[in-house]
């Protein structure tokens, strides 16, 4: 063991009291949000901070419910009963989130295997137009997009929005990452034994790539719920707005309600930092993996 | 890992392989070629027309006259100048501070750590949407915190109206940036960081290498790979600021915080004099991934010089 030197001692308590205070400013803007969103009027407008609600109300997020409302969902004509629109909104966010991952998860862990293992001609070529599409920032496909979207009408629906995220090919790239560790040997042994390509992949591939697409779902999930270019892109209609969305235009609306504000903030941001919380082992597994390795 | 060479491979197997291989892709491959490829060629097309939202007029194939016009318009260079600005001082202070911080937890035990890694990547996960709408009340020029406590402190005399003042704008966005941009290199640096080949660590100080020698000797250079993945990522995410500059400022006060991407979406959708210039709007988002790929393909030159 090596003996510290009162120096370096002194540089990792001086680290230790920067690193607390670092995490206490990243942690504020949400503790701002939660605080600000059970404060009543009186704290909001007053023009010293208030750093504790004097008391703690729901008044914001009655305010928020009452603004707009909206059929729970609609699904092919059918309409559910009327509720907040902010609900219409959070729901419309996890169904665009939830379909947009599971539609990535199988696409991507199909590609990734065949980009992986299938010596298939145009391999190569392939891949490099994926790594390409990777560096292009999305905003730039955004007209062209919109003007597919109206062609195929899809416009103003989620499905807009979920399938060019489905289309991203970072999802690919992580698959492929994932699949490169499956043993050939052991592909073999099952291709010898007589098993389709497609049972293969089911009961051999898919398990050994489970980490992988565990990953790519709470990416997926987390990207999509925040992406708010394109949602603001290619929704139009107050009923098919995502939270983000609508917390978005709730703020053009009122800039003085700052606690109605902050509850929006808060319903927006904490159902899906509770998915953060919950997985965050596998992300922290896909974020690594998806770097260049090698 | 051993494979069998292609020339092994008999031709009834090369088939299979590619039918496979196929088969496999084919669901992906049409949402990507769908959804990310064509539409990239659509605007490179676009690009070269005078399209508008509203087609009252047949489009016209004008070759490169947007892109001549582009760079004569003031607007745009403003914003592309803001952009850069945005990129230099974000690029390096990101990698800078994510260094800095993996270095100062990576070898915290276990739950310490995950909770650092956690809180720094929070605000990437709070949303844009709602890290704006805090930040703007917190920069508000009179119920805003930041005032009342740089007032309090004494470090100010008076309040700064922060996003209207055009000196201050820009600084506020790009503060607001750093705090959503530092979470993924975090991440990244404290696993290189724990893969870093210890008997090259333990080499470097029976030679006697003070830490920091050994830091930036073995360690740094050992993570070269990573660093760069993490240039190219926050360069890439800096060009895209989008939602802080709509959601904040709309590119005001006087143009102080346009960037390109803002002046796409507003000359797309926004601009009311003829609706919407489509062809222009392409015109500028080629321009962009043109500096994108630019600047990616320079970094990982400079990198591979090193």
């Amino acid at each position: 063991m090596k003996i510290q030197n009162p120096r370096s001692r002194a540089y990792k308590i001086f680290s230790i009291i920067v690193l607390v205070v670092l995490a206490i400013l990243f942690l504020f803007p949400l503790y701002w949000i939660i605080t600000g969103a059970f404060k009543p009027a009186v704290d909001i407008y007053n023009s010293k901070p208030v750093w504790w609600p004097t008391e703690w109300v729901t008044t914001n997020f009655q305010n928020l419910f009452k603004k707009r409302t909206a059929p729970l969902f609609s699904f092919f004509g059918l309409e559910g009963p009327v509720a907040p629109g902010a609900f219409r909104w959070l729901i419309n966010s996890v169904f665009m989130a939830v379909m947009a991952m599971i539609l990535t998860c199988i696409t991507a862990a199909m590609a990734g295997y065949a980009l992986a293992k299938k010596r298939f001609m145009g391999r190569a070529l392939l891949f490099s137009l994926i790594v390409c599409a990777m560096a292009l920032p999305k905003q730039v496909i955004l007209i062209p997009l919109l003007k597919e979207m109206s062609a195929l009408k899809l416009y103003d629906t989620l499905w807009a929005v979920i399938f060019p995220t489905v289309g991203w090919p970072f999802g690919v790239f992580l698959m492929k990452q994932f699949s490169e560790g499956i043993p050939g040997e052991i592909l073999e042994a099952t291709r010898i034994d007589g098993a389709s390509e497609a049972k293969t992949f089911v009961t051999v591939v898919l398990p050994m790539v489970k980490p992988g697409i565990g990953a790519l779902a709470i990416f997926t999930f987390i990207n999509s719920w925040n992406d708010y270019f394109m949602q603001l892109v290619m929704l139009a209609s107050g009923e098919n707005y995502t939270i983000s969305l609508g917390i978005a235009t709730l703020q053009a609306e009122t800039t003085i309600d700052k606690g109605l504000l902050m509850a929006g903030a808060a319903l927006a941001s904490i159902p899906i930092i509770t998915v953060f919380l919950i997985f965050q082992k596998y992300f922290t597994q896909g974020i690594t993996m998806g770097a260049v390795k090698g | 890992m051993a494979k069998q060479p292609q020339s092994k491979m008999s031709r009834a197997l090369q088939r299979r392989e590619n039918v496979a291989g196929y088969l496999f892709m084919l669901p992906s491959l049409i949402f990507f070629l769908g959804f990310v490829v064509i539409p990239m060629f659509i605007c490179i097309g676009y690009s070269m027309t005078d399209a508008t939202m509203h087609q009252k007029t047949a489009t016209n194939f004008i070759f490169f006259e947007n892109f001549i016009t582009l760079f004569q318009d003031e607007v745009f260079l403003k914003g592309l100048w803001n952009t850069f600005i945005i990129v230099i001082v974000s690029v390096p202070a990101v990698c800078a501070f994510s260094l800095w911080v993996s270095s100062a937890i990576y070898k915290l035990n276990g739950p310490l750590l995950s909770a650092f890694r956690c809180i720094f990547y929070l605000p990437v996960v709070t949303g844009s949407v709602a890290v704006t709408v805090v930040w703007k009340w917190m920069y508000d020029n009179y119920t805003g915190i930041l005032n009342s406590a740089l007032t309090n402190m004494g470090i100010l005399e008076k309040g700064i109206n922060w996003l209207g003042d055009p000196k201050t704008a820009l600084w506020c966005i790009i503060l607001i940036l750093f705090t959503t941009s530092v979470g993924q290199p975090i991440v990244l640096y404290v696993s290189a960081l724990g893969n870093v080949d210890q008997t090259l660590v333990e080499a470097a100080q029976v030679d006697g290498a003070t830490d920091l020698q050994v830091f930036w000797k073995v360690k740094w250079a050992q993570m070269m790979p990573t660093t760069l993945y993490i240039l190219v990522i926050t360069t890439i995410n800096s060009f895209q600021c989008f939602a802080l500059i709509q959601l904040l400022t709309q590119g005001g006060p006087n143009h102080a915080t346009d960037t390109v991407m803002y002046y796409i979406y507003y000359t797309a959708f926004k601009l009311t004099e003829q609706a919407g210039h489509f062809g222009y709007a392409n015109a500028m988002g080629v321009v962009l991934a043109i500096f994108i790929g630019l600047l990616s393909a320079l970094q990982f030159k400079l990198a591979k010089e090193k």
